[in-house]
This record gives C-alpha cells, structure tokens and sequence, in this order.
C-alpha cells in the first residue's frame, strides 16, 4: 500500500496552518519554509548548503569523503591533470577492499594489485589516510567509517560506492556518487545538487523471532520494486525499526540503493548515542553533551511532509530470500518461486522469465528446496560482529554442508570476533574463516562463484554474474545463510 | 567533457528492464586504473550471445540506446557511462534510470533521456522494423524525433546549460570558493577530522 502524506490523516498539519496564515499576509514562501515542520533528510541538507541560487542546484558541504581503490584512481589523475589539490585531506579516509583476497599473502592478480598499489601512491602524494591490507584499520569501506565513530549524526557522507546509504543509519546524510564526483569533492570538499523528495517507509509492529533486518530490506525492496525510491531519500520510521541495533539499521540502510534510493536515514537516538560513545572519533566531555544536544534535534518534526509514505507491518514478516536477478524479486522462505504468468505488469513478466532462466529454477518449485553451493557471510550489508555472532549461534555444534565463507568486514571485526571465539565455532563446523575484504560480495577478488554454481549471500545484490560470471546468487540474512549451510538448502533456523 | 546539443543517430532497442551496472560493465573490468578501453567490457557477459541486439550487424554504428525502464541500477561505477560513451553511444533512453547513473552521465556528456515507458516501446518498435531508421535528441529543444513520432523530454535548465556548453562542474564550483571557506568557518566545532 502506498499513500501521499499530508500530516497526520484528516486534520490540517500544523506546517500548512502556518503557509495558510502566512499566505493571506503576503510573506514569501521562501520565510515559510523555514517555519513549517521539516524531515530529518530537510535538516540535514539544510544544515550543509554552502551556497544557494535560483536556478541552481544547491552546493552541499561534505562532512566525510571515503576513498577505496575501485572508483578514485581516475579521480587522482583528473587533480593532476588540472593542477588541482585535495581541499581537505583532513576530511577524507581511504582503505582497500574491493579487490583484497580474503587468504593471507600478497595480491596474486597483477592488474588488482596496481589499482590497490595506485591508491597506496595517491594517497601519499596527496596526504590522506589510508588503511591498507594487513592494518589493523583496514576493511570494508562501509564497516570502518562507523567503527572509528567518523560516521556520526546530521553529518553528509559520501563515497563512490553506492553502498554509502548505510552511514544513514547514523542520521547521516550519505550517498554514493562516480568517480567524477568524487574528483570534485577531493577538490573542493562539496558536490552541486538536487535535493531529492522525501519518502517515509513506517514500520509498525515488531519483528517477529527469527525475522532480521535483512529479512525487513528485503521485504521492502520487494513491496517498492528497485525503483521505487528512485528520486527519493528515504527515512526509515516506526517501532520496528527503533527496536533495531546500530547494526541492524546499518544493514537497513545500506540496501536503500536496493529499492532505487539514493539515501536512507533513521534518526538518532539512545541506541546511535551510546554505539558512539567512546569511539577514537566520536566527541568527549563538553563536545560530546554538545554534540549529542544537536543530535537530538535531528528528527523529522511532527508537523513535516513526506513526498510519499509507505507502510510495512514488521509482524507479517517471515524470513526473505530472493529468487530472482534483483533485489526486488524476494519472496517469503516459505513460499514457492514465482511463475512469470504471476506477474500482469509485461515488464514484470518478462524480467521474472529471464530470471528464472538465468537462475536455472522452474516455477513453482519450493525456495526450501533449492540447493546450494555456497554460502557466504559478510560483506558491508552483513559483515559486522553482530551478523557474525548470529552465524555462530546457529553453526555451534553443527557442521556446514557446503563451501562456507565466513569474511570479517574489518579487521576490527576480526579481532572482536576471535576475542569471543567465534572463529572457532566456524572452523569446527567446517567453514572457512577469512581475512577481512569485500570478498563474494563482487567479482573483483579471488573469491568468486564459478558458471553455474549457486550461493547463499548475505551481500546485497543478486544481479546475473555480481558474484562471478555465471553465478547464481540468493541474499539472504546471517541466520539464513548459516542453516543453509547446514542442510545444503534454503533453510531458516527455525527449521534445523 | 564534450558539449551536447543536438545528436542524430540511429538506435539500439534493448529490450530489458534492470538493466543494472554490473551487467553494463561487470566488475572484473573495474579494476583499470586508467580512463580509457572500457568498449571492450560494455555488456561483455550478453555479447557473447550471438542473439543479443548488439551484435545485430543491422544495429551496428548506432548512437542512441534506447532501454527497458530501470536502466543503470545498482552500483555508482562511473566506468557504466565510460564503457557506453568509449562504445560509442551519445544517448541513452529508457523510462526510468538509477539515481547515480543518471547523475555519472550528465557529468561525462552522456545525454539520459527519460520519456513515458509506452514512448520508448514505441521508439524500439520503430527502430525493430526499421534498424536504419535515424533518431534526432535534441537537447536545446528538449525533444526526441523519429519520423512522426515527436516527443517531448524534461531536464533540469541547469544540467542542460551545462552539457550544451560543455562545462566542468568542478570549475564551476571552484568560483565559489569564498562560500566554500566561509561555510567551514562555521561548521560545528566537534565534528570528526580523520586525522
């Protein structure tokens, strides 16, 4: 179901009470706006324009730059080329992730290794920070800005990767841009933009036992379609996403691009403030009561007005898998795969025939009995301690049936995992432990699926060959992926 | 990057929906680390597909690329817009397009051109029946043509400025670097440095 929003239904907002008044006495509409209730994604952009004009898009300050060695080496060349520097080292941060090899030991790929070799040299010449391969910092890009408490509330974040979204859990602003965008903030510190609409997502009720947010995502992407919140920053609201862990908004949020959004935000609150706390970037003493005084006001006011609002009930949720060749074609893990005549839109139709080929899966056939190669636990959407905890609860005392990886999302996460000792569980129960990359999530690093083969993954995307060329790829949730290890097929944990 | 105004060409119909990032260029070509040789990865995983559109030799040449909706989804790699620019395409159409694709492409002057999902089923059954047939997008006036069909498409007057004049947006920026310095002086005092 999908509604337009004006306040509260059936009573006149608060906001329009105010433009009414202010209409009849001749103020601009430009002293309005700063009068009617705002959305968190509102404040936020407010907060960051640098410069506004008529006819313009507006040039928005950038908080944070995170850097990897994919989308910035054309980036680097382009300052060079112009005699340009970078305006803000001071701001930005790179690691290396996409192409590390998740073993120990140097990078084998001779073209891999120059991209990650090139990163190391511009870094140094320009005077940015880098966490390469083997320090203790190093990660996915997406998993050390949070850890390092760099990502905090109301601050705008970007990154070329499109898997910025997730620092939105944060109450960040954060987006994915390419690489010439990235040249410009690396130059200049902003980005010239649109503000996109506003969409609020409402999740009323609670999750039920079992059911993760991935599990909600997914659900998510699927009732919006992968271009439902294109145009869109969306903020995630209501009970269920409340009761959510930092890293459980993260996983929300990182999946945003999933649904066609650029950005997803949750506001802060308790549960961002003490995840915070005490991270070597996170403000201390005076700072940190100021700091946390302004985040406070970082909520979409009662009175403000989404483009669009969206309802999800979290208590009908099962756990979701996905069937198809995009995050919107999931289905509940109980269901059967869809048939394409299931399907009235044509485009719908026929994007679910050439899935259904590509995945090698005939119609109505049970998601519970589809099997397995492989199955994979990590990347930025679910590589953090919490969805490796998950995975251990589930894989101690059991052995995994099919090739298992288990990939940190940090060396950070590494560490706190083997603290626990849940390395160990993975390893008796046959899985491989590895070093921290973006490993399976793409096919830029050694670990890949071969034609024909098919995964269990907790990454973000099921497009045809994302995992390697061939491949086939579920996404599914920790918990998912670790009892489909067990029985080689789709299986949710309350089925062991 | 090259200024747009008008192009007449002649066009591709890709008869896909989602046609994501990782299928226009996959990610084993991303790891490049120059700006150039991407035509080689545009589609790779389809094109070896002798039935796939474009290795149609009646297609071959064409500059405008006319898609199912949804087209450019998924990851923010700007070598999508390379590889399809380096291939030889001026003009991407389809009723709907990824945020950040869309975004890359008015950066390197590769012209998206959003038009009614039944207008670009018209313009690929056209150019199915006739793969000669020339397409004119014409950026000043806002407008695609082929034959009678005459259809009219948004851009924002600033996007538009820019690619018909071809200019940098960095440069652009950097004439307000006095907004930019002042900005900064006022920013919160706690807020992180990555130092």
């Amino acid at each position: 179901m999908q509604t337009q929003s004006w306040g509260a239904a059936g009573t006149v907002s608060i906001s329009r009470y105010f433009r009414l008044i202010i209409r009849d006495f001749g103020v601009e509409r430009k002293e309005a706006i700063t009068i009617m209730g705002r959305t968190l994604a509102e404040k936020v952009w407010e907060k960051h324009v640098v410069r506004r004009a008529e006819g313009e898009p507006d040039l928005l300050y950038i908080d944070l730059h995170l850097v990897h060695e994919v989308t910035s080496p054309q980036a680097f060349d382009g300052l060079r080329l112009s005699g340009r520097t970078v305006r803000r080292p001071d701001l930005t941060i790179a690691t290396e992730d996409h192409n590390v090899p998740t073993v120990l030991g140097p990078i084998a790929d001779v073209v891999s290794r120059t991209q990650v070799e090139t990163l190391r040299k511009n870094t140094a010449e320009f005077g940015i920070r880098l966490h390469p391969m083997g320090d203790a910092g190093q990660g996915v890009v997406h998993i050390i800005g949070p850890q390092f408490g760099l990502t905090q509330p109301g601050m705008t974040v970007v990154c070329g990767d499109s898997h910025t979204s997730t620092h939105g859990a944060f109450g960040a602003l954060a987006f994915g841009i390419g690489t010439s965008e990235v040249e410009h903030v690396l130059a200049t510190q902003t980005l010239p933009a649109y503000r996109p609409k506003t969409m609020a997502i409402e999740v009323s009720g609670e999750l039920p036992v079992g059911v993760t947010a991935k599990d909600l995502i997914l659900a998510i992407i699927a009732q919006i379609g992968t271009g439902g919140g294109q145009g869109y920053i969306v903020e995630y609201r209501g009970e269920a996403v409340r009761r959510l862990s930092m890293e459980g908004r993260m996983t929300v949020c990182n999946m945003s691009i999933e649904a066609g959004a650029r950005a997803g935000m949750i506001a802060p609150d308790e549960t961002t403030f003490e995840y915070l706390r005490g991270r070597p970037h996170a403000p201390t003493g005076a700072a940190w009561d100021e700091a946390v005084e302004y985040w406070k006001s970082l909520r979409t006011d009662d009175d403000a007005e989404f483009d669009k609002v969206v309802h999800i009930d979290a208590s009908t949720l099962t756990p979701f898998v996905t069937w198809g060749t995009n995050p919107g074609q999931g289905a509940p893990i109980g269901s059967a795969v869809p048939s394409p005549e299931d399907f009235t839109d044509p485009v719908q139709r026929s994007a679910a025939e050439r899935a259904l080929e590509y995945m090698g899966l005939a119609a109505g056939t049970r998601l519970r009995d589809v099997e397995v190669d492989t199955v994979f636990v990590g990347s930025c959407t679910n590589g953090r301690i919490e969805d490796l905890r998950a995975a251990a609860d589930i894989l101690r005392g059991r052995t995994v049936v099919t090739r298992t990886l288990i990939v940190p999302g940090s060396m950070q996460v590494k560490r706190a995992a083997e603290e626990e000792g849940l390395h160990e569980v993975f390893k008796a129960a046959g899985a491989e432990w590895r070093e921290a990359g973006c490993s399976m999530c793409l096919g830029m690093n050694p670990d890949t699926l071969k034609p024909g083969e098919r995964s269990a993954s907790t990454s973000n995307r099921n497009f045809e060959g994302r995992q390697g060329k061939g491949g086939r790829t579920h996404l599914v949730s920790p918990q998912v992926a670790a009892a489909t290890a067990v029985t080689g097929r789709l299986t949710a944990p309350a089925d062991l | 990057m090259d200024a747009f105004t008008t192009h007449t060409g002649r066009a591709v119909p890709l008869r896909r929906s989602n046609v994501d990032t990782d299928q226009i260029i996959p990610a084993v070509w991303l790891k490049q680390v120059s700006r150039t040789g991407f035509e080689n990865g545009l589609f790779s995983a389809w094109r070896e597909d002798p039935a796939f559109v474009l290795n149609d030799p009646a297609y071959e040449g064409a500059s405008i690329l006319v898609s199912g909706p949804d087209f450019g989804t998924g990851s923010s790699r700007e070598h999508a817009v390379w590889a399809l620019q380096q291939y030889g395409f001026r003009v991407v159409i389809a009723a709907r397009f990824g945020d950040i694709f869309r975004n890359n492409s008015t950066k390197m002057g590769l012209l998206p051109v959003v038009l009614p999902a039944d207008v670009v089923e018209r313009i690929q059954a056209a150019v199915e029946a006739d793969p000669a047939a020339e397409v004119t997008v014409d950026l000043v006036e806002r407008q695609v043509r082929l034959g009678d069909l005459v259809a009219d498409f948004e851009i924002d007057d600033y996007t538009r400025w820019r690619l018909t004049e071809g200019l940098d947006d960095i440069g652009l920026t950097l004439r307000h670097k006095d907004d930019i310095a002042e900005y900064e002086s006022g920013r919160q005092g706690w807020l992180p440095t990555t130092v």
